[in-house]
């Protein structure tokens, strides 16, 4: 022991803070760009909750942005009640917080009901369930006029900013690597490496799939009720089958099984789907080439073929960053 | 001498094939077990239902006198029967060290909160824990290898590994599922020396499945020999390997 030191991440996240926050007081940054930083960051949220179901204990999962509507609605619906009673409410930003970890548990809930039943199922099996069950949840808001069907759920008050976002995302890190840094993580971790065995050395298989799909269901909810109160709006389409999609190949692009890789992801896909809307205009500019804001997919599409082609295993692989590991605890 | 295992007329059907045909063993408390028999003989089906991975169609499995049939396999683990497998099961990606740490989880306390909060009893369970998964690796001379990842391991550094890790469980019976499997005879006689070791060490009952008559004859005190699910010869191994049932199921009719 060497006194006391603030952990790596914390530190990072805290100069993290400090250069995006002096650049937008500053002018440098425009509130695009904080604003697809903030995407970024629930997308790591995202990425790395459902990282702890995929890449950590090995199930696969098709239907995190269902976790993620859950929050999204029930977060959205507690503040923007609590809103319209009292609108210059001074305890807004507790209630806020309060309903943020509400729509996390919620989610948590949703991802025990489905995780028990489904967990009888492996790779392929449990993808197509998950994913008709990120698919439900999707058809049921559509038709709830209570939170506005297709309309989506309006009048979410603007509580999530930067400083909120970074903090959620921070402890989601924190939290996910401790516990794979742990007994239970370890657990999750034989389990995706051989089931059988991991049974056969007296882990609770059930039990630990259920906990990785609750942990990551959680997040995602957390996730989920953070981008309702940026956007000001949750609706039916944000949650569906594309974004679940999106959220699986940051987690394979950065490297199933690395919480570093995750975050990579996430940040890179984020700013590249929006970058290249820039870069697209600027040669559709200069070439007078008839392309247009579409052929943003086709481009983003070639690069993570040709990512998947070169590094199969992800950017990251299994390794984590310094910044990520904490030191072994039995040292 | 009490019996450890008890297994009585099990029977064990697959469709219409019956794999294991009324199979009865009293394992005991100390012994070193074996169990013989050609290829497809129903050998490994034995261990999966004892260890719970298949429940009998009949039968029974007694565990220190308790009936552990039908219990989840993990539950069975825990009551303190350990085992390896044919084809190794190792976490491959895992490092050696971690493998061993996994085997200790049931035991640990820390949930999901003590572990995601860091508590000092956190710590200091990770600490045993990793003082014990290290003194097992000495025994098994793999300490050097702790760091490394698992599957880079050669092959006879894998079953010692694999060994190891049932250990970790603390259990009273070890099934070996073909330990010597794959081995050369350098590495055959560490193995059955090894063996020896563990049971007087760590106070556990050996059942082993083996194809190597050397390991059979060498470290056995009593065998049993099944045939297409049936046993055909139990006793000491030099008796059994006289038997002619046994000579027949191994090498044929004579004249045939």
């Amino acid at each position: 022991m060497t006194g006391f030191r603030i952990p790596k991440l914390t530190l990072s996240a805290l100069a993290l803070f400090a250069v995006v926050e002096g650049l937008a007081r500053a002018g440098v940054l425009n509130g695009y760009i904080v604003h697809i930083v903030n995407l970024s960051l629930i997308y790591v949220i995202l990425a790395v909750s459902l990282n702890l179901i995929n890449g950590i204990t090995g199930q696969f999962s098709l239907g995190h942005m269902g976790f993620a509507a859950v929050g999204a609605y029930v977060s959205g619906t507690v503040t923007s009640i609590v809103f319209k009673l009292q609108p210059d409410s001074t305890i807004g930003y507790a209630v806020f917080i309060a309903a943020i970890v509400l729509g996390g548990l919620a989610a948590a809930v949703v991802g025990f009901l489905i995780g028990f039943p489904s967990l009888r199922l492996k790779g392929d099996y449990l993808a197509i369930v998950t994913l008709g069950f990120g698919e439900i949840i999707r058809t049921i808001l559509n038709n709830i006029p209570f939170v506005g069907g297709p309309r989506g759920l309006l009048g979410i008050p603007k509580f999530s900013n930067f400083g909120v976002i970074l903090v959620a995302t921070l402890l989601a890190l924190i939290v996910i690597r401790n516990l794979i840094e742990s007994s239970p993580g370890r657990a999750m971790l034989a389990i995706r490496e051989n089931e059988l065995a991991a049974e056969l050395v007296g882990v609770d298989t059930t039990k630990y799939k259920v906990l990785a799909f609750m942990v990551g269901a959680f997040f995602a909810g957390v996730a989920g009720g953070l981008l309702a109160h940026l956007l000001q709006i949750a609706h039916p389409t944000q949650f569906g089958f594309m974004g679940s999609v999106l959220v699986l190949i940051m987690v394979y692009a950065g490297g199933v099984g690395s919480l570093t890789g995750s975050v990579i992801g996430a940040f890179a896909l984020t700013f590249l789907s929006e970058g290249l809307r820039l870069v697209i205009d600027v040669v559709a500019e200069t070439t007078k080439l008839p392309i247009g804001g579409e052929w943003r997919m086709v481009v983003y599409a070639v690069l993570l073929i040709v990512i998947m082609l070169y590094r199969t295993e992800g950017l990251m692989g299994t390794r984590e960053s310094r910044i990520i590991t904490l030191e072994e605890a039995g040292k | 001498m009490s019996a450890l295992l008890r297994v009585e007329k099990m029977t064990h059907r697959f469709g219409g094939l019956r794999a294991v045909s009324d199979f009865n063993v009293e394992v005991p408390e100390g012994a070193i077990y074996g169990l013989i028999g050609p290829n497809g003989s129903g050998k490994t089906t034995t261990f999966n239902l004892i260890t719970g991975i298949y429940v009998p169609s009949e039968g029974k499995v007694l565990f220190e006198g308790k009936e552990i049939t039908g219990k989840k396999p993990f539950k069975i683990v825990q009551s303190g029967v350990a085992r390896t497998f044919q084809n190794l099961r190792i976490f491959g990606s895992l490092s050696v060290l971690d493998n061993i740490k996994v085997a200790h989880h049931f035991r640990t306390k820390t949930g999901f909160f003590r572990s995601v909060l860091r508590t000092p009893g956190f710590k200091r369970e990770e600490i045993a824990v990793r003082e014990e998964a290290m003194s097992l690796l000495t025994l098994m001379r793999l300490e050097g290898r702790a760091k490394e990842q698992a599957k880079n391991l050669p092959y006879g550094e894998l079953r010692r590994l694999e060994i190891a890790r049932a250990l970790a469980t603390k259990p009273k019976l070890l099934l070996l599922d073909e330990p010597a499997a794959g081995m050369n005879p350098k590495e055959v006689h560490e193995l059955m020396e090894l063996i020896v070791r563990v049971r007087d060490e760590f106070k556990v009952t050996i059942f082993l499945i083996e194809h190597h008559m050397k390991v059979v004859k060498g470290i056995c005190e009593r065998v049993k020999v099944i045939d297409f699910g049936e046993t055909i010869a139990e006793g000491n191994p030099d008796e059994v390997c006289r038997d002619p049932k046994v000579l027949e199921a191994y090498l044929g009719k004579r004249g045939a």
